[in-house]
């Protein structure tokens, strides 16, 4: 074989490289451009704002399922982060590296593969049945932080082990304890990794549907607390593709649930901007 | 005079390693001390032996003592705290936290409680001025600590150390990383420091030990093999080894 020009294989590598990024960025871009074209035009006020009201054609808007969708976000976010970042504290800051670390986050990283029906069906069992939270929005968030845990915790380590070591060694240097340090220095700098994984989590959560339907239950009427059941706008496009002929209002739905991720990973990351400045002594 | 620090037979382990082997050295107050050798004979180890940095790593062993004021340090009821307010560090690379100047001077004072703030923005001209920084910054206080030249950035490294009033700064290779009039600027601050501090620098420069430091400790394989004054060590040195080192014939 003829030996090819160190630079024909640049120009060649590059072109491909050029290409896999092109084609990512033009299939997503595709996805939200034809799910907001054929959504976006049947969307109005009377669409957000009134409750579906079912049948096979798909009556009425869905303005439940958003709030539902708001609720369940919330209270999971609430619930998972402090588990979540406390874990990957511990394991980053205090756990010695002998075999039961190891063995937590081996069992971390199997949960992170296990399918979430599977965490569904758990769910079902321990908060439905056994602690009577019933088919609940509480129902459907605990079982989403059992889910998620095992992401945020592996990405809220990864987040806290780029930290340098030399921040840490200053700030223990200039007589800061140990939490001290962790808290004003090791977790500020951390902070956007791990604001990284929670916008994961809330991406996952929102697409969550199987878990959420044997732990919600999947009603449409406007949640009045934690404790009611619902559906999220995911499980509604769901119910509306398979259960009725409104596939229009099923893209609508879609186009809306792509809109409200768009805003809530904003939202974080401003969120977490304030916060990072804040544990950096500026207010 | 007492040493304001002093080992005795002190050998430090990391697991089966030994990286000091029986060290006896006495470190004069108000006086600056270099620690030269080669790459892993130990001089960093024995300088973060003396603020306890080395607690960090794990599988650290030690025997032997080391005293403060004639107080040891390993001693299970120090507080370790306390002792690293007592000694304060510069290391290696220039480590600003990622916050404003004034931030990070504050830093220290703040996680100790030791002011209210009042007199914190006094403190943070006073180290700054005491690390030769505050006229190049005094009006860039809110800028952040990483948008400093190399220079300056362990200029404010020093200044932070130096806002929690501690008695003796360790220094570890602080120029390395710097351009020789940033080099030249610290090494003259030194010089003013060692008025009120205790001042220990490690450092593989031999020049630099022989311009800055009053005395000399050389180090070989985890063993201290001379100490005397600078000018002995360097003009008069008793082992051969030292002699060795400093003519450039290893290391």
């Amino acid at each position: 074989m003829a030996k090819v020009n160190p630079k024909t294989t640049q120009t060649i590598a590059r072109t491909l490289i050029w290409g896999a990024g092109a084609v990512t960025a033009l299939i997503l871009v595709a996805i939200v451009i034809y799910i907001l074209a054929r959504g976006l035009p049947f969307i109005n006020w009377e669409f957000l704002t009134t409750v579906p009201r079912g049948g096979l054609s798909g009556e009425g808007g869905i303005s439940s399922t958003i709030v539902t969708t708001l609720y369940l976000i919330g209270l999971t976010i609430a619930i998972l982060v402090i588990p979540g970042v406390g874990t990957a504290i511990y394991l980053t800051q205090y756990a010695r590296d002998n075999w039961p670390t190891n063995a937590i986050r081996y069992a971390i990283n199997t949960l992170a593969g296990v399918p979430s029906i599977v965490f569904g069906l758990f769910g079902f069992a321990l908060f439905v049945t056994v602690l009577s939270f019933n088919f609940s929005i509480l129902s459907g968030a605990l079982t989403l932080v059992c889910l998620l845990l095992p992401t945020l915790i592996s990405t809220s380590e990864e987040a806290i082990r780029a930290v340098p070591p030399y921040q840490k060694e200053a700030g223990l240097a200039l007589g800061a304890t140990k939490w001290q340090t962790i808290l004003h220095v090791i977790l500020p700098a951390a902070l956007p990794g791990i604001v990284t994984g929670i916008i994961l989590c809330i991406g996952r959560a929102i697409g969550e549907t199987a878990c959420l339907y044997v732990t919600m239950g999947g009603s449409a009427a406007m949640p009045t607390s934690l404790l009611s059941g619902g559906r999220t706008m995911a499980l509604h496009v769901f119910y509306l593709a398979t259960d009725t002929s409104a596939f229009d209002k099923a893209m609508a739905t879609a186009a809306i649930l792509v809109i409200v991720v768009i805003i809530i990973n904003s939202l974080t990351n401003w969120i977490a901007r304030r916060f990072q400045l804040r544990l950096m002594g500026r207010s | 005079m007492d040493p304001k620090i002093e080992t005795q037979k002190l050998s430090l382990f990391y697991r089966k390693f030994q990286a000091l082997k029986s060290v006896n050295i006495k470190i004069r107050e108000h006086n600056i001390t270099s620690i030269i050798g080669p790459s892993g004979c130990g001089k960093s180890t024995l300088l973060r032996s003396f603020d306890r940095m080395t607690d960090l790593t794990p599988g650290v062993r030690i025997e032997g003592n080391t005293f403060l004021d004639g107080k040891s340090i390993f001693d299970p009821q120090v507080d370790v705290v306390e002792l690293r307010k007592k000694v304060g560090m510069v290391f290696q690379h220039p480590n600003p936290f990622p916050k404003t100047i004034a931030e990070n001077v504050a830093f220290g004072p703040k996680m100790l409680g030791m002011q209210n703030k009042m007199n914190m923005e006094e403190t943070i001209e006073k180290s700054l001025r005491a690390a030769a920084l505050w006229e190049e910054v005094k009006d860039d206080l809110d800028k952040s600590g990483l948008a400093l030249s190399g220079g300056q950035q362990q200029r404010l490294c020093i200044a932070r150390a130096l806002a929690i009033e501690p008695e003796v700064i360790l220094m570890d290779e602080p120029c390395s990383s710097l351009d020789p009039i940033s080099t030249l600027k610290i090494e003259e601050l030194m010089q003013e420091l060692k008025e009120k501090y205790t001042i220990v620098i490690v450092t593989h420069n031999m020049q630099q030990a022989a311009r800055v430091s009053d005395w000399c400790a050389f180090m070989l394989l985890g063993e201290l093999v001379e100490y005397g004054a600078t000018h002995n060590v360097f003009s008069r040195p008793t082992d051969k080894r030292t002699e060795d080192y400093i003519t450039g014939r290893f290391g």
